[in-house]
């Protein structure tokens, strides 16, 4: 029991650093439809940053709030230099821009920071609390991760429910030609949505590199597992998107426990299926059924 | 208050619109009728900015606006209804409305014309909350329009507001753009393939037929005009 308890509580900490992977993609998905293949990239960067600034200044803190802004900065810098160029042809193109990118910012950051991973503290304590005479698999640190995922999602839930601009950001998204009819300037709701994102990216950079380490290729596996959580929820739902990456971490979790590591990545493929046969949408997908 | 001059418009390799004038006096009401593929909805995305024009010119109160985008041309006070498809299905009734109105700096006014256009239209009140989806063609036709009314516009191009609605749907639509006339002092531009509706409402017609403007006088006129009507209206 004390052992179902422990999957679950890391299934859930891991769940919520593919939801913030999954959320990144999904923004942009939703937006341009794009697969932004070069997330992964993006959050190393990210990351990178993060622990320079923590190596040269001391302060944790300093470093993430870096991270998160430089996030923000790239993503929109992302969109305007260069996917903007390719928004309007084939998807193909697109498609092999931002692999294309991918393989840039994993060159560029060897280049910069050496091949050989570094350790990467976190924020909070990793030491599981102390619960009923032993530590359980849930440490300040999950607490943390759990928190401000949460706390990002609910802010841009926020933004698009709830704000004008979040408002406009959707109508650019679900039909640009009709929004800018309304006075909606859809090129910069383009470049504020991929800075969400990149920003949403960053943030589960800073998560997962305690575990990871932070190199040039540490982040790849995140990214796939985002990317199978997004496709899980309906990649046009971002509460599918967090939904999705609990989903996928709870079950990795118990499949990691129960039946071996080595079957994580072959589960999450089969889960992605499952999920797919049964509903081919994803679990939130947004688009009805058409009335004929 | 609006002057097309000698517009010419080309999808691609092909034209649309050939040397198209036309005038529009401040608070009047021009209908645009011609059979289907004549270039009227064509003529009115060149006019709101979609669809940039290869020659000609398309000015405004004064302004040139033929190289303007569509954000900049509704912020002028032009509003563009399309057809019935323009509503953003995925959000509300509601939200399709707020869109209108964004972009107008006067928050304090927002609230204010939304009830308005409840008033015009008690029906999209009822549906608030609804996201467009769940409309009727009749009930998104109500929604374009009142989306662009949202943005207190000086005029309004809408594109054939009578398209797939029942007879009696098209006169409530009719009746109201004649009134907004009335109470605002509206400008409107109207394109229609239902001539006698349109021009039930309209002060001047203009005809097009495959992309040039083949007669543009007095409404009444028009509607009398036996030749045209055999040629182009189909009454």
């Amino acid at each position: 029991m004390s052992r179902f308890v422990d999957l679950t509580l890391s299934g859930v900490s891991n769940g919520m650093i593919y939801a913030a992977v999954a959320l990144s993609l999904v923004l942009i998905w939703r937006a341009t439809r794009i697969v932004n293949f070069a997330q992964g990239g993006m959050l190393m960067i990210t990351t990178f940053v993060a622990s320079s600034v923590i190596a040269s200044s001391g302060s944790y803190w300093l470093g993430f709030a870096v991270a998160l802004a430089s996030g923000l900065v790239l993503g929109a810098v992302v969109e305007r230099v260069l996917v903007r160029r390719v928004e309007s042809g084939p998807p193909l193109n697109a498609v092999i821009l931002t692999l294309g990118l991918l393989i840039l910012l994993q060159a560029v950051a060897g280049m910069i920071w050496g091949g050989t991973p570094r350790s990467f503290p976190p924020a909070f304590s990793i030491r599981g609390y102390f619960v009923g005479g032993r530590h359980v698999l849930f440490a300040p640190f999950d607490t943390f991760t759990v928190l401000s995922v949460l706390g990002v999602a609910l802010l841009l839930w926020l933004l698009f429910r709830g704000t004008g601009v979040g408002l406009q950001m959707r109508a650019a998204a679900f039909a640009p030609m009709v929004a800018r009819l309304q006075g909606v300037r859809v090129g910069r709701m383009l470049t504020l949505g991929w800075a969400l994102a990149a920003l949403s990216g960053s943030l589960a950079g800073l998560l997962v590199a305690p575990a990871v380490f932070v190199g040039p290729n540490n982040f790849d596996p995140i990214l796939v597992f985002g990317f199978t959580a997004a496709v899980l929820g309906g990649p046009d739902s971002p509460v599918g998107a967090v939904v999705g990456g609990l989903v996928l971490g709870l079950s990795l979790s118990y499949v990691s426990g129960y039946a071996g590591s080595a079957l994580v990545t072959l589960a999450a493929l089969a889960i992605l299926i499952l999920v797919l046969m049964a509903r081919p949408g994803g679990l939130f997908t947004a688009t009805r059924a058409r009335r004929i | 208050m609006l002057e097309v001059e000698g517009i010419t418009t080309y999808y691609g390799p092909v034209l649309v619109l050939e040397d198209v004038s036309l005038r529009v006096p401040e608070g009047s009401i021009t209908a645009v009728i011609g059979a289907n593929g004549a270039g009227k909805s064509t003529l009115l995305r060149t006019i709101s900015g979609i669809v940039r024009p290869r020659g000609g010119l398309v000015r405004f109160a004064g302004r040139d606006i033929t190289r303007a985008p569509a954000e900049d041309i509704v912020r002028l006070g032009l509003a563009h209804a399309p057809e019935g498809g323009g509503v953003i299905p995925e959000l509300t009734v509601h939200e399709n409305l707020r869109l209108g109105s964004l972009f107008r700096r006067d928050r304090a006014d927002h609230a204010r014309a939304l009830g308005e256009v409840f008033e015009l239209f008690p029906r999209l009140a009822e549906r608030s909350a609804m996201t467009a989806d769940t409309l009727s063609g009749g009930e998104r036709q109500m929604l374009s329009i009142a989306r662009a009314l949202m943005g207190r516009p000086k005029m309004l191009l809408l594109d054939e507001p009578s398209l797939g609605l029942a007879p009696i749907v098209t006169a409530q639509i009719v009746r109201v753009i004649g009134e907004l006339r009335e109470r605002t002092g509206l400008t409107v531009l109207l394109v229609e393939q239902n001539a006698r509706s349109a021009l039930s409402v309209a002060d001047r017609g203009v005809v097009l037929g495959t992309g040039r403007v083949v007669a543009s006088e007095d409404a009444a006129e028009l509607a009398d005009d036996v030749r045209l009507r055999r040629a182009y209206l189909g009454l």
